[in-house]
């Protein structure tokens, strides 16, 4: 009876979110006439309900209780499911959600909107089925509560008086009283007097009695059940005083023993008769407990704080896995030490392919501890068909939404921080580039308009495409837009990757013309922005009239990274496989050099712009020709370089650490990293590399205009 | 036995023998170090370990005295050189030459980094009193590095402030 609800909460919260957002998924799906789906919504209504008034979440009981209240009627066919009542209920999710959530922050919620919805729900529940009329207005008066606050509490006196043997039959008033406690504030008070003096005194009874004032709103039946166990060896006695209010309580609360007097008439013959004897050792003491609801709060509120640590629900495969290649590994170690006991020459080749299976365990149990970070992206994928269905209502587009590769796992901090971005992505495609029915019936195109969200592996990373069908960009109206802003030159010549990377110049397409080059550019650049602060990449493909796909390429994790080392004169540093497009062989004939200092390498039709690393990072160089050196072409916003190295090593993944710790953050370098032989090695930040080039470029031109002038 | 007596003979604070011994003592400690053939000194309760010079990796574009980075127990620690930092004497790299790792915490950061010099000497006690300031004449190490002068002897131990010490100027890309 005495157990710390509050450590329940965490899982509690966890799971509410989980119903509500299978809530939300069947009521999109929802057709009339369903009756499994309608069912489990129910279901999700009715655990959330019962879990919150197990917590004393009364605002998220009540309004709870009027969604059920809805549901059962569809439940049992008493109504049938319109558009109508699916909005109202869809609303209802997201006011429960913000309901829980401050319930979690030990906040009160004063949101309008939970007041306009459950008045709606109400009045759902009303006009529809007069013969429910009366199951309504109590409605009503539950979810006036739910605003007022205002609770009509009972003061309930009850005089507990055990007999002298409770405690042998394994009974302990303390259970009771903390029992109580969970139904209202109570003032408990001990009453010693019957307490022998010591000498006399048997340690296995029960020499004291209780009166206890409850202010509550339970019933007399409910505070009966709570001695249920203990009937037959007390005396109980439960009064009933009506409708105490606030002060009353109060006063109360000071005096506790001056209100016992009232309500109990046995209690004053018991303190007349204890004031008479004051002088005896054995001196009366009236002990009070407040047993207040305030460290009920405080416990509530405790977990609030540790709820931003977060949880992760792992499948028992994942564990099972885990603990087996744990095993494994204890194996593998106990081998290796026994051929270290004695060991000779002899033995080498069984160390060796002992240390083969060491490696093999190790590589195994990592990438296990990885897999349990993994989440399946339907995590971030769920609240989009949601979203589509509020923007189709909004902009009165008919959109269908196709979700592929549901089951494509990613790590749990990128997947919430890309979350976001995705939902701009999305609402950017339904808001922009899905045209309106009747234009898109002028096209040739069906009506309904279609976006396409995919994901999938490729390579050490996931691909996240986000596809529309619409009007695709006008090439032409970003590029006058740059020009106008200043951010091309009039008569450059951009390739069509160039000019759509531009959609994602801060401060891009926020004037009116937004509307004539499909507004896209709207915060567009906080978008790439957060994504590469990810370590990903945004990638854009259009074709005018046929629609757009924005492909994200992330990393599977942030904190460990795949990466290929390369050399440059003695350093060694880690170029991250995701950024490289391909490594190659310097031929003499694709080398060209313009405008004097510049290096330009022909790589297929394209002509890469050649930074040589050691020159980047003023290093002292071993090899300075390009011929002897190696070429690892690297991509970062658009625009590809290759980057001139001694020497190619191993891939491997590496573990990232800040250099910005005990140091700085330095220019071109994202962290650094521990090689297997102990020595540091720097991880390159290609768009890093790119600036500095730039940079020095600049300056060089600046000080040759100097020099001229 | 009398517990009286034995009381008696318990020696009250200060009256142990204590010779050779002088780590017991209300002053502050400073473990002193050679740049050149001046002694410097740092408060010792900064000293995270004294390491042997080793060649550290590279960070690009960083100010000369940055000697780069090293590995120690899974943390980054950059080395800075600090007879290049005060312009002292030539950094030559031999035997003697150390890397004492300094640690400081406070409040918003946590930063350990390596400092190399020529030698290490000694530890040093020194009474509040005994901390004298820096004249402000010349001198190529800025006054915000010296917390104060020690007298040991006939030569005088310049204390170094460890927080001025780990404070790096950002790179500059030339």
């Amino acid at each position: 009876m005495s157990i710390d609800l509050s450590q329940f909460i965490p899982s509690f919260l966890e799971e509410s979110f989980e119903g509500l957002e299978l809530m939300e998924s069947s009521l999109l799906t929802l057709e009339a006439g369903d009756n499994e789906t309608i069912h489990s919504i129910f279901r999700a209504a009715h655990s959330i309900k019962g879990g919150a008034g197990t917590f004393g979440f009364i605002k998220v009981t009540d309004f709870t209780h009027l969604v059920e209240t809805l549901l059962d009627e569809m439940r049992d066919g008493r109504r049938k499911i319109v558009q109508s009542d699916v909005e109202i209920l869809l609303d209802s999710v997201d006011c429960i959600r913000l309901l829980i959530e401050t319930a979690r922050d030990g906040e009160d919620c004063q949101d309008e909107k939970i007041a306009n919805t459950s008045a709606l729900l109400a009045e759902t529940l009303g006009e529809k089925q007069p013969d429910i009329v009366t199951t309504s207005s109590v409605d009503n008066s539950q979810s006036n509560e739910v605003l007022n606050e205002s609770s009509n509490l009972n003061q309930w006196g009850i005089s507990f008086l055990p007999k002298h043997q409770l405690v042998q039959t394994g009974n302990d008033p303390l259970l009771l009283f903390n029992a109580l406690a969970d139904f209202g504030e109570l003032i408990v008070q001990a009453d010693t007097d019957e307490l022998p003096p010591l000498t006399e005194m048997n340690s296995e009874e029960l020499y004291l009695s209780w009166q206890l004032q409850l202010s509550s709103d339970c019933t007399e039946q409910d505070i009966i059940e709570v001695f249920e166990w203990v009937e037959d060896e007390c005396e109980l006695i439960i009064t009933e005083k009506k409708e105490i209010d606030e002060s009353r309580v109060v006063t109360e609360k000071i005096e506790p023993s001056a209100d016992t007097k009232l309500s109990n008439p046995n209690i004053n013959d018991s303190q007349t008769t204890n004031s008479v004897p004051e002088t005896t050792p054995v001196v009366t003491q009236k002990t009070t407990a407040n047993i207040s609801t305030a460290d009920k709060n405080n416990a509530d509120k405790a977990p609030s704080k540790k709820a931003d640590v977060g949880s992760i629900r792992v499948g028992v495969d994942k564990v099972d896995s885990l603990i087996n290649l744990v095993g494994e590994l204890v194996i593998t170690q106990s081998m290796l030490s026994e051929l270290g006991n004695d060991f000779d020459v002899s033995k080498v080749e069984r160390l060796k392919s002992g240390l083969e299976q060491l490696l093999q365990n190790t590589k195994e149990l990592q990438e296990s501890v990885m897999r349990i970070r993994m989440l399946p992206i339907s995590f971030a994928f769920n609240r989009f068909p949601r979203l589509i269905h509020d923007l189709s209502k909004k902009t009165g587009k008919s959109i269908e939404l196709i979700i592929k590769g549901e089951q494509t796992e990613l790590d749990k901090t990128v997947m919430e921080q890309i979350g976001d971005p995705l939902v701009h992505l999305v609402r950017n495609a339904a808001d922009h580039g899905i045209e309106s029915g009747e234009v898109r019936l002028a096209n040739g195109k069906p009506e309904q308009g279609t976006i396409t969200l995919n994901a999938y592996h490729q390579g050490g990373n996931i691909v996240i495409e986000i596809n529309d069908d619409g009007g695709g960009i006008n090439r032409q109206a970003v590029l006058n837009k740059a020009i106008e802003k200043g951010i091309v030159e009039p008569n450059a010549s951009l390739s069509d990757s160039q000019v759509f990377d531009l959609l994602f110049e801060p401060g891009f397409s926020t004037a009116k013309e937004v509307s004539d080059i499909s507004g896209r550019g709207v915060g567009m650049d906080v978008v790439k922005r957060n994504i590469q602060a990810l370590g990903g990449r945004i990638q854009v493909d259009s074709e005018e009239g046929k629609g757009s796909t924005f492909k994200v390429h992330l990393p599977l994790t942030l904190a460990i990274l795949d990466g290929q080392l390369v050399r440059v004169g003695s350093q060694v540093y880690i170029i991250p496989l995701i950024s490289i497009v391909e490594s190659l062989q310097v031929q003499k004939k694709s080398i060209n050099r313009v405008s004097g200092d510049m290096i330009l390498y022909r790589l297929r039709e394209d002509n890469v712009p050649v930074l040589p690393v050691y020159q980047l990072f003023n290093l002292e160089a071993i090899n300075k020709e390009l011929i002897n050196a190696l070429l690892v072409v690297v991509e970062a916003d658009g625009q590809k370089v290759g980057l001139m190295v001694d020497d190619l090593l191993a891939q491997q993944q590496v573990v990232i650490k800040s250099l910005k710790d005990n140091y700085q953050q330095v220019d071109g370098i994202s962290g650094a990293t521990i090689l297997g032989d102990g020595s540091v090695a720097m991880i390159l930040d290609i768009p890093g590399m790119i600036n500095i080039a730039l940079t020095q470029a600049k300056n060089a031109q600046k000080f040759l205009e100097q020099e001229t002038a | 036995m009398d517990i009286q007596a034995l009381v008696g003979e318990i020696p009250e604070q200060g009256e142990y023998n204590l010779e050779g011994i002088d780590f017991i003592t209300s002053g502050e400690q400073y473990l002193t170090f050679m740049l050149g053939n001046e002694q410097y000194a740092v408060d010792i309760l900064c000293v995270e370990e004294i390491r042997s010079w080793e060649l550290p990796t590279i960070i690009p574009n960083a100010p000369d005295y940055v000697k780069g980075v090293i590995n120690m127990r899974g943390i980054i620690v950059p080395i800075i050189d600090l007879r290049q930092k005060f312009n002292i004497t030539k950094a030559i790299y031999n035997e003697t030459t150390v890397v004492i790792v300094l640690t400081i915490e406070t409040e918003e950061h946590h930063r350990t980094i390596g400092f190399v010099v020529d030698a290490v000497s000694d530890v040093l006690n020194a009474e509040k009193n005994e901390v004298k300031p820096a004249p402000a004449f010349g001198g190529c190490i800025g006054q915000k590095f010296i917390t104060g002068l020690v007298n040991v002897g006939e030569k005088v131990v310049t204390l170094l402030n460890v927080e001025a010490l780990q404070e790096i100027e950002p790179h500059k890309i030339n």
